[in-house]
This record gives C-alpha cells, sequence and structure tokens, in this order.
C-alpha cells in the first residue's frame, strides 16, 4: 500500500522576541498552536494526536514538558509524542509527525516546537562541568569557528563571505514580522566592523537567543480538501544520524547530511536541486554555515558554495533565495528553529510568506540540524500534490 | 520459600578501579507565570487562594490555564477558603533537602473549602497517627510572603466548625504589584562514573602520557578512548599511547572570555591531532602571539604541576605539517 500524501495545512508561529516574559511556557506554546489551526480552520477537537520537539531540557528545566503541556496543546484524551534531538528537533518533530499522517495512523497531527530561552541559559546547559574533564574553552562560538576556519582554507573562500550572508539574513528578517531582529539600521559595514567574537566569526555573524514556537497541521488528502488555503505537500522526508566525534568526521561537509539531503531528492524525483527548488530554508546558526550547507546539501560543487551567496544567487531577489525568512540568525528559539525552517519552507509553496514571498515558488527545502552536527532532518515541499 | 545460598565463586579478579566523582548540576531558572498562574501566586503572597472555573462548572486549585479535559482558556477566578479537607495523605518520615518542612510530616492532599480538585502540600503534625482522611486543616501562611507556593509554609489541623458548601465568590485576579515571574532553583546530584576506558586514560594523563585505544577493525586510535569505535561499534581494547607531540589542526582566536575561566584574552583555541591519534582533541596554544597561529603548526604539551590536563599547547619548532597530512583530522 502507498503512503497517504501528506499536506501542511495550518502553520503558526509567535512573534519571536528575546523573552517572553507575559506568557507561561504554556501560554506560548498555545498561541502558535491556535494560529496554526485558524490558519487551517479547525479546531482541537479535529485533531487526533499532538508531536511536540524542544531542545535539550536543562534549557528550561522542565522535565517531560510534553505532559506539562497537555491541556495547553488539547491533547487530553491523545495520544502526546515528544521527540529529541537537539537542534534538529523542530525539523525531526515534523517529520515524526508527517510519519503518523503517511501511514494512516492518524488524519490530523497537530505538531509543535518550542523554546523560552529566556528561562534559562543554553550556553551552561551545553557545557555542564563534568569531573575530569576540561571545561569547554571557547563558548559556543568556539565550537563552530574551527569548523568555519577549516572550511575557508578548503574551499579559499574570501572572508568577507560571512559578513555577506549576515547583512543578507537580517534584511531578509525586515520582511518578517515575527522575526526576532530587526536591525534597520544594519548595514554591510557594520556587520564587518562588529566585534570579532571567536574570529573568524563575529558578533553579528552569530545567532540571537529567542523565546518563541512554531506549530503546524499535518493532514491526509481529506483534510487538504477542506483545507480554505493552499496546502504544501510532503514530497520527501528524512532524518540521518552519525556520532559527535569520530575518526574520519567531516564536520565541515557531514557525511549524515549530505545522505539526508540525498535522500530526501530522491523522494522528491529531483536530479538538479540547484535548479529544480525555488528556495531554501536553511539551519544557518552562524553565517558562515550558508555556503557549507549550499555544498552538503547538494547545491554547489565542494568548494563552491561561497560563490553562490557572494554572486546573490542565495539573495532574496536570487534564483535560489536562501533563509528568506531572515533564517536563524535573525530569530533563534532553539527547539522551534528548525520547525521554522520547514513551516517556512511550506509558506512558500502555499504563497502565505507575506513581504518574504519569493514570487511563484514550487518547491521548497527545510533543513534543520543539531548536535556536534550529529542530527540532520529535511523536508522537501512544494505547491502540487505529489502523484 | 527457601533460602538460596550463593554458590561459592572464586573471587574475581582485582579489577581496575574505576573512577568517579560527585556532580552536581544546579541552576536557578526562571518561570513566566502568564496570567492565571501569577494571580495565584500574587493571590498567595496577599492570603487569597485563588481557584479557577472550569468548563464543566469545577472550580480548580491550584488554577490551571487550559481546561483539564477540553483544553479551552480559562479565565474565571474564584477565591476559596484557607481551610478544608484531607483527601488522602502520605506519611514522609525522613524529610529531605528543599521540602516544606525539616521534620517527619505528611504530604497531604487537600480540597480546600470552595475548590473541586486537592491542592498538594504538607501537613504538620506530631506523627502519623494524628493524621487521617476527611480530617479539617487549616493553611499556616508563611511570615514573609514573596509571591510562592511556599508562601503556604504548610496546613496544620483545624478545630473549626466544617462550613456549609457554598459557591465560591469570583475574583478579579487583579493585585498591586502583580509576580509576574519566579525563580525555581533545581538541582540534581548524580555520582559521575567516566568507565573504565576513560580511567585508565585519566590515569595516564597523571602520569603525563596521553593513552589511546586503538579499533581493531579501523585500526584508528581513539582518544580520549570510550572503549567502543564509534563508527565500527566495536570494543577498543588495545591501549597505544599517542603524541606527546600533534599538529594543530584548525583554529579559533577567542576574543571573549568565556564564564568561569581565568585566560586572558584573545587566545588561540585549537583542535589538535596528536601524532598517531585518529581525531583532534581541543586545546589551547600558548608560548606563541595568537596571531601567529597557523594550520599546520606543530605543538608539544606544557604541564603545569598539579593539573590533570596540560595547560596549554606550544610551538615545538619543527616545519610546519603539510596540509594533506592532517585535512582528515579537522
Amino acid at each position: 500500500m502507498s503512503k497517504e500524501p501528506v499536506a501542511v495545512v495550518g502553520i503558526g508561529q509567535t512573534a519571536h522576541v528575546a523573552a517572553r516574559r507575559d506568557v507561561s511556557l504554556a501560554g506560548l506554546v498555545r498561541e502558535a498552536a491556535r494560529r496554526a489551526l485558524d490558519d487551517a480552520a479547525l479546531d482541537w477537537r479535529d485533531i487526533d494526536a499532538v508531536v511536540l520537539g524542544k531542545a535539550p531540557d536543562f534549557f528550561e528545566g522542565v522535565m517531560m514538558p510534553e505532559l506539562f503541556l497537555a491541556d495547553a496543546l488539547g491533547a487530553v484524551g491523545k495520544p502526546l509524542l515528544r521527540v529529541h534531538t537537539a537542534g534538529s528537533v523542530g525539523g525531526s518533530t515534523a517529520l515524526v509527525a508527517a510519519n503518523l499522517v503517511a501511514a494512516r495512523v492518524h488524519r490530523a497531527v497537530l505538531t509543535l516546537a518550542f523554546e523560552k530561552q529566556s528561562e534559562s541559559n543554553a550556553m551552561w546547559g551545553l557545557s555542564l562541568p563534568i569531573p575530569f574533564q576540561q571545561p569547554l574553552l571557547a563558548g559556543a562560538g568556539g565550537f563552530f569557528a574551527p569548523h568555519v576556519r577549516a572550511y575557508m582554507r578548503r574551499s579559499k573562500a574570501p572572508d568577507t563571505i560571512g559578513s555577506l550572508v549576515a547583512y543578507k539574513d537580517r534584511r531578509n528578517a525586515l520582511k518578517n514580522p515575527y522575526a526576532h531582529l530587526h536591525e534597520a539600521d544594519l548595514t554591510l559595514e557594520k556587520v564587518q566592523s562588529s566585534p570579532m567574537l571567536w574570529d573568524p566569526i563575529r558578533y553579528s555573524e552569530t545567532c540571537p537567543s529567542s523565546d518563541g514556537a512554531c506549530a503546524m497541521v499535518l493532514t491526509d488528502r481529506t483534510g487538504a480538501a477542506r483545507s480554505p488555503h493552499p496546502p504544501a505537500w510532503l514530497h520527501g522526508g528524512a532524518m540521518r544520524s552519525e556520532p559527535t566525534l569520530f575518526a574520519g568526521k567531516d564536520f565541515v561537509s557531514p557525511r549524515a547530511g549530505r545522505d539526508c539531503a540525498a535522500d530526501v531528492y530522491r523522494q522528491a524525483g529531483i536530479t538538479d536541486p540547484r535548479r529544480e527548488i525555488d528556495a531554501v530554508e536553511m539551519y544557518v546558526p552562524f553565517s558562515w554555515y550558508e555556503p557549507m550547507w549550499l555544498e552538503n546539501l547538494g547545491f554547489a560543487a565542494e568548494g563552491e558554495g561561497w560563490k553562490l551567496t557572494e554572486s546573490g544567487v542565495t539573495a532574496l531577489d536570487g534564483d535560489l533565495p536562501v533563509n528568506p525568512s531572515g533564517g536563524v540568525l535573525s530569530t533563534n528559539p532553539i527547539g522551534a528553529s528548525g520547525m521554522l525552517r520547514f513551516a517556512e519552507a511550506a509558506l512558500q509553496v502555499r504563497g502565505r510568506a507575506g513581504d518574504h514571498q519569493i514570487d511563484g515558488a514550487r518547491r521548497a527545502l527545510g533543513h534543520a540540524y543539531g548536535g556536534g552536527a550529529q542530527f540532520f532532518s529535511m523536508w522537501l515541499v512544494g505547491a502540487d500534490r505529489p502523484e | 520459600m527457601p533460602e538460596v545460598t550463593p554458590e561459592p565463586t572464586a573471587p574475581p579478579a582485582e579489577p581496575e578501579e574505576a573512577l568517579t566523582a560527585p556532580l552536581v548540576v544546579e541552576f536557578p531558572f526562571t518561570r513566566s507565570l502568564g496570567p492565571v498562574r501569577g494571580a495565584f501566586l500574587t493571590g498567595l503572597r496577599e492570603r487569597t487562594v485563588l481557584g479557577i472555573k472550569a468548563t464543566d462548572g469545577r472550580t480548580v486549585v491550584p488554577p490551571t490555564e487550559y481546561d483539564p479535559d477540553t483544553g479551552a482558556e480559562l479565565r474565571d477566578l474564584v477565591e476559596v477558603a484557607p481551610t478544608g479537607t484531607v483527601t488522602t495523605w502520605a506519611w514522609n518520615p525522613s524529610p529531605r533537602r528543599g521540602q516544606p518542612l525539616a521534620t517527619p510530616f505528611a504530604w497531604v492532599l487537600v480540597r480546600l473549602d470552595g475548590a473541586d480538585t486537592a491542592l498538594l502540600h504538607a501537613l504538620d503534625v506530631s506523627g502519623p497517627d494524628a493524621v487521617r482522611t476527611g480530617m479539617r486543616v487549616r493553611i499556616r501562611w508563611a511570615a514573609e510572603r514573596t509571591g510562592a507556593v511556599t508562601d503556604i509554609a504548610c496546613f496544620t489541623p483545624d478545630d473549626g466548625p466544617t462550613p456549609e458548601p457554598a459557591e465560591p465568590a469570583a475574583h478579579s485576579g487583579e493585585f498591586d504589584d502583580p509576580v509576574i515571574g519566579i525563580t525555581a532553583p533545581a538541582r540534581l546530584d548524580y555520582t559521575y562514573a567516566p568507565g573504565r576506558a576513560q580511567s585508565r586514560y585519566l590515569r595516564a594523563l597523571g602520569e603525563r602520557r596521553t593513552l589511546g585505544e586503538r579499533c581493531p577493525s579501523c585500526r584508528k586510535i581513539y582518544v580520549p578512548p570510550r572503549g567502543a569505535c564509534p563508527t565500527c561499534g566495536i570494543a577498543t581494547a588495545e591501549q597505544a599511547e599517542v603524541g606527546p607531540r600533534g599538529t594543530v589542526t584548525t583554529f579559533c582566536i577567542v576574543n571573549i572570555k568565556a564564564r568561569n575561566l581565568d585566560i586572558e584574552v584573545p587566545y588561540v583555541y585549537a583542535h589538535i591531532a596528536l601524532d598517531g591519534a585518529g581525531l583532534p582533541l581541543h586545546a589551547r596554544i600558548g608560548g606563541i602571539p595568537y596571531d601567529q597561529v597557523r594550520m599546520g603548526l606543530r605543538v608539544e604539551p606544557v604541564w603545569r604541576d598539579g593539573s590533570r590536563y596540560p595547560d596549554h599547547y606550544r610551538p615545538t619548532g619543527e616545519p610546519d605539517a603539510d596540509y594533506d597530512s592532517y585535512k582528515e583530522l579537522i
């Protein structure tokens, strides 16, 4: 029996800010979920199951938030699952939800991811002082910056590429009312003169710390037929994992990421992602990850990704726009960041992305990764129902 | 049942003692309360207990933002009494850190007068014989109240008459200087055990040697060893010393001071492939101006007395390693 086609019929997100002190955790997730239901013109009773994801528990100190949030998410009397794959969790949560529909286990699934970073300190949560071990000597950026340097060496990219990405994404965010950072006065010169925190990563090339949530309603064909707005159809979705550290690990272009993308393209029948995909929402927490992922995801040959960035191909008006929403560089409620990529890709093919809509987008890729570049999840969504 | 006598066995070979150490994970998490729990905790500060009307007309205490059955948003607050009835209980003979009372007490579920659900708290009585389901109790307020559930110090037995059932009065939930957030400190006490492989590695470090383990299949040497090869998925047993010299494979220059780290910035944080190792470790580079560190730089450890790990690595003076020799070790 073939899989049931999966439709994204509802998308909701909160405004993302540094601290949402006006709402509880329950109130935060409720806001996103309610907006997703409203978009789909559905109510709580129409939902068969809830699949929820967030980043590691230490980020908020709420163990088993899936139980704590059952009433706020209308999950009483329904299956409620939690997915946990570090920073990629928003993506893998959506894929678990999609699989429940594709397998005809449920007909309408609410999937949601969130983070209230203001309630904790993610850096602390990521660097607990383990006995006998040397403390991490450099902070979060210090984990990523050496990989960026390795990419620069390997690709011989000019050292300005990172600033181009940061400037582009922050400008894009000005067209996204939900984005956390709205830096109207930002100039490329300001990005390039911002403090060098972890050389080669500058302050303006790093993601913010945000509170926010994102929710989607996924349905089968019957649900899609009732949807008041055009659905986004799932054409391919995959997850891949690999260990954090192993001999031969390629942090610049992890094999798990390459394999994951290849699987998604195979499912979607894509042979030339650069030409056949109209928009990409990729997980870029530090600006240099745009050219790195362009290569890892097969949009450019090894060592060539930065040329797409430099020539404007990835700009909002380029022919492969990357992160029209402003991306993780502009909004980062960690657990939700992956789902935001998936949701923004779906908004593009539904024609509902507002001011950052890419005209005529028919196929878009949502990408998330997490941990020590060890979890990858991606989906490709399209305006047309897959055959 | 017959007693089982263990078979006599030869004493086990003296196991290599694995290291352990206490690990305390502690953080003052904050909680934004939202409109309902914010009103509830602010009310406690003012010696007022608020509940909320659920969709089916029940009064829920403590109040929830969303209906426990239907998930509907709830906003109709009511005030209930500081007295109530124990619906069930359990004796706590040895209170632990952070519990409401330091002396033995009963955990009780109390249905406050006017409420339809019960609240969990502590009952201060002399012993389990003094507790029964159905007994009447009253809130003992904390002397200093901040807008937290601990504003109820505990419950105590109440001799007053049982009131007639009455519908609780509506309450606006509005107070001067409302509490919108609390701090919720969390603490976990672990005993951390790095395991036998890492224990051997750590002991060797004490002798200023870096000891890895070689995978019998892919032949790569893992440092630090974890007792198994993550790629091949098989146990690693063969000990292999690596270093002490190595190559800087990539690095960053840290310009911001990390918390709890007493290192002057800027400094270089590098990935170093020790000679023979199958993957790099991370360490600080010293003995060279930070802006002269480069990929391929050859380095050696600098030890300090009393420290388990090298304090930093410094240049050896050898010619730089060729990129192709370390590009798989980044």
